[in-house]
């Protein structure tokens, strides 16, 4: 495992376009470039920065630099009899952390853990002011100030250049059963809300239009007692890693992915094109090629992403006006020169 | 160095015109209450932080979401300063008034406007009280985590503008974990909605930006709230150690054996006493320090937990554990820490709540130096400590009617939190910045990092107007600070001028 601290290579690459003026575009291994918008912009790699700065599994903190390998995190922790709760994907085997951090996705556990923001307690950033500055820090609590550590999660490098993130991490479950029930979507969908009212060790559910696919995670009396109430057949826990990081048959080529993020507590949906659902209904994803997914989408209350890279000019949900406002006051406040990832999530910044 | 609002150092707010600005308002919201008379104002001069006063210039009770949108579109017109209150009972002082600007008070608007049991959510006006969220959806079997200890008064509007906390956070998560949607009005009256109900949103996560921003970014008009089932079973045990370090040892080893307690609680010996004298709950006086361990969820891993955390606390040296027998002991044992504040009250006049947060590694160097600086300021301190997470409450103890105790107590407290920077924790846990701890920020953040701050501020209220002085010191005000905190010679902020 290799450490090297290239921060100052890193700022003096920040400086550097301040001065020429000259947009950057920031990378990892590029595992996730498919997600958003084309940037043109010189490349910032990250890669050089790595390691892990901290960890001290008594206190649930890690601390690691952004361009440090996913893997490199999740082996650590995992060797400690730890994990990183929300279960990021990688989407490719050299998939870093700060890429983990940027686009913000969790992995099957979300609904149950938390998302990757709510594992963040602090950063290291450079800014568009060319500072290298740190936000929050290594405990569980910390309220001084504006949040802007979790702000930097899911912003897809837009507000600026993580370089560094601390995250909380708690031990692994002494028991992980996976299982799949007969049972067909609307079913299954009105089992898992009528679930979710009830102490059940349920840490991922999934439904392939089917098959229920049930993970359940907690000490052996619970995962047993939920097993014998639950019954069902037996499933390879493969399953998650394989839905997580899309390797099921359903994301095979064939017509634009779509992330649909939704209610949970939402019925079947009739959409044109095929679905899988995950996160016990809030999550869904849709291959399609209708054009209106995203209308059809918020009017449900949720939104869609667009996960077939140059499929749509919008990947993400349009932003209503007025937030799209606040958002570019933002980011012309944090990267007045508009350095950094500009136009990655939206066209207007 | 004074607390309270000092235009000079914390940048002049704009004169206005109170009868204009009363006519103003009755002219343009004819139904809106307000309060402008001297008598009037008095109750709301303080919030929990009650050593700090200031009279506000009038206050505004709205009833309705346009009366709000109203009134700050006038404020901004007109540059008035608006702060918004909830329930008051904040203990940092992060609703504490200007005496040129509005007291928005949100506290009317206490309905819950929807509950969806299938969904667990809860959608709710900022006013709720939190406990009456919990309350309302212990019929469905579901509650509302985050359980700050003033939950029977505060409300979630308040929570939210704090990111509040409580005992159970290393399981159950801050604030901020437990939101799904916020209504809010920016200064120009402009209604944004941040998050939704699904579980993200797209573009910047502004939800997350907002919480904890104590009323200087916009006002929250709703709160979508998360649910969770009730755990099927709770079971306390609580440990004696003759030492603070032994008890220190035996947190970090049930983390280590991979349990994370729903709470974990220490107290010192002057904390274990002061309850023990006011509740009788039970506890060992003589010990140093004592552990209360909660272990919640289904009976049979509780059970199984409750055996392990036995094992490890008996290794790690305590002297006694005991596990509640039935219901009525736990809340007996619980019942002498969620008390601990008031217990500490009876044994002195006045006490001062600290919050600062640090590695938990860092504990027995923190109170060996806590100890040494209340020595020093010739007054006594007793802890008590949210050990899962970190987050400490020293509570110094003094008598503000003997001249010169409050500014020692003042000082000392300033010098306990610089210590929690210093060993790489926080000025604040979850008691929020607000006015008390506004120059510690000084201390925890240089001025780079105070700047950018700043200029998130700015992406929403370019002029200040909200609740101005609170939660992010002016460079200014850190540059008179550090005037009087020369560290080994070292001045910080030194690009700036003194005056």
């Amino acid at each position: 495992m290799l450490a090297f601290d290239a921060s100052e290579a890193l700022l003096a690459q920040v400086n550097q376009a301040r001065e020429n003026a000259t947009p950057l575009r920031i990378q990892g291994s590029n595992s996730k470039a498919f997600l958003g918008r084309e940037v043109a912009g010189e490349i910032l790699d990250t890669r050089a920065h790595r390691g892990i700065v901290s960890y001290d599994p008594t206190e649930l903190v890690i601390s690691v630099r952004a361009g440090t390998p996913l893997s490199e995190l999740l082996a650590t922790l995992d060797a400690a009899g730890q994990m990183l709760p929300c279960e990021p994907p990688a989407f490719g085997e050299d998939a870093t952390v700060g890429g983990m951090i940027a686009a913000g996705l969790s992995g099957p556990r979300r609904p149950w853990s938390g998302s990757v923001r709510d594992f963040v307690l602090g950063t290291r950033v450079i800014t568009g002011l060319g500072k290298h500055l740190r936000f929050g820090g290594e405990v569980m609590k910390n309220v001084a100030g504006y949040d802007l550590s979790r702000l930097l999660a899911g912003s897809y490098g837009c507000l600026g250049v993580l370089t560094e993130v601390s995250l909380k991490v708690l031990p692994k479950p002494r028991r992980c059963l996976s299982i799949s029930l007969e049972l067909d979507s609307a079913q299954a969908l009105s089992k898992l809300a009528e679930w979710g009212q009830q102490p059940l060790p349920i840490s991922a559910a999934s439904h392939d239009g089917q098959r229920l696919f049930l993970r359940l995670e907690g000490g052996e009396g619970s995962v047993t007692a939920a097993h014998q109430r639950l019954g069902g057949e037996p499933l390879d826990s493969c399953y998650w890693t394989d839905l997580n990081e899309q390797r099921l048959g359903f994301f095979d080529e064939g017509l634009p992915l779509w992330r649909l993020s939704l209610p949970n507590h939402l019925g079947p949906l009739s959409l044109p094109g095929e679905q899988l659902i995950d996160w016990a209904g809030a999550q869904r994803w849709l291959k399609s090629d209708a054009q209106d997914i995203q209308s059809k989408v918020h009017e449900l209350g949720g939104h869609a992403t667009c996960f077939s890279h140059g499929a749509t000019q919008t990947p993400f949900q349009p932003l209503a006006p007025a937030l799209l406002r606040y958002h570019r006051q933002l980011k012309a406040q944090l990267d007045p020169q508009g350095l950094f990832n500009p136009g990655r999530m939206y066209a207007e910044f | 160095m004074n607390i309270l609002y000092d235009e000079r150092i914390d940048g002049p707010l704009p004169d206005v015109d109170k009868a204009a600005l009363l006519n103003l308002l009755h002219q343009q919201i004819p139904d809106l209450d307000m309060l402008w008379r001297e008598e009037e104002l008095k109750p709301y001069e303080c919030d929990g932080l009650s050593a700090y006063r200031t009279s506000p210039m009038l206050v505004a009770l709205p009833r309705r979401l346009e009366q709000v949108q109203k009134l700050l579109e006038i404020c901004h017109a007109q540059q008035v300063p608006v702060v918004a209150r909830g329930a008051g009972t904040g203990l940092s002082g992060g609703a504490l008034p200007l005496d040129k600007g509005v007291l928005l008070v949100m506290a009317r608007f206490n309905n819950i406007l929807h509950i969806d049991p299938a969904a667990r959510t809860a959608r709710v006006q900022p006013g709720v009280r939190n406990l009456a969220i919990s309350e309302a959806e212990a019929p469905f079997g579901l509650y509302y985590a985050p359980d700050p200890s003033s939950q029977i008064a505060c409300s979630i509007g308040g929570n939210v503008a704090e990111n509040a906390g409580g005992v159970h956070c290393l399981k159950y998560g801050l604030t901020v974990h437990n939101l799904l949607k916020l209504e809010v009005l920016t200064i120009e009256g402009e209604r944004l909605t941040l998050g939704s109900e699904a579980l993200d949103s797209p573009g910047f996560d502004l939800l997350a930006l907002f919480t904890g921003s104590e009323g200087l970014l916009g006002i929250i008009t709703e709160v979508t709230v998360k649910l969770l089932p009730k755990p099927q079973v709770a079971k306390v045990l609580l440990a004696s150690f003759d030492s603070v370090e032994k008890a220190g040892r035996a947190v970090a080893d049930i983390i280590a054996a991979g349990i994370i307690p729903g709470g974990l609680e220490m107290m010192d010996n002057l904390a274990i006493r002061a309850a023990e004298d006011f509740i009788h709950a039970g506890y060992p006086v003589d010990a140093e320090a004592i552990l209360l361990c909660e272990l919640d969820g289904v009976e049979a891993d509780v059970h199984d937990d409750c055996l392990r955390v036995r094992e490890v606390m008996q290794q790690a040296g305590a002297t006694e554990v005991r596990q509640a027998r039935d219901e009525a002991e736990r809340v007996r044992f619980w019942a002498g820490r969620k008390n601990a504040f008031p217990a500490i009250g009876r044994l002195s006049p006045d006490y001062y709540c600290m919050d600062g947060t640090i590695p938990r590694r860092e504990l027995p160097g923190v109170l060996e130096g806590i100890a040494r600086l209340a020595a020093e300021h010739g007054l006594r301190v007793a802890n008590v400590f949210h050990a899962g997470d970190g987050n400490m409450h020293p509570l110094i103890l003094f008598d503000a009617n003997q001249p010169g105790e409050l500014a020692r107590a003042e000082a000392l407290g300033g010098q306990i939190l610089e210590l929690c920077v210093k060993v790489g924790g926080s000025i604040t846990g979850e008691h929020g910045v607000g006015r008390e701890k506004i120059n510690q920020m000084c201390a925890q953040f240089n001025s780079d990092e105070l700047t950018l701050f700043h200029a998130v501020k700015a992406a929403f209220d370019p002029q200040g107007l909200l609740n101005p002085g609170k939660n992010i010191p002016t460079l200014h005000r850190c540059a008179e600070f550090g005037a009087m905190h020369i560290h080994a010679g070292q001045l910080p902020f030194p690009e700036l001028e003194r005056f």
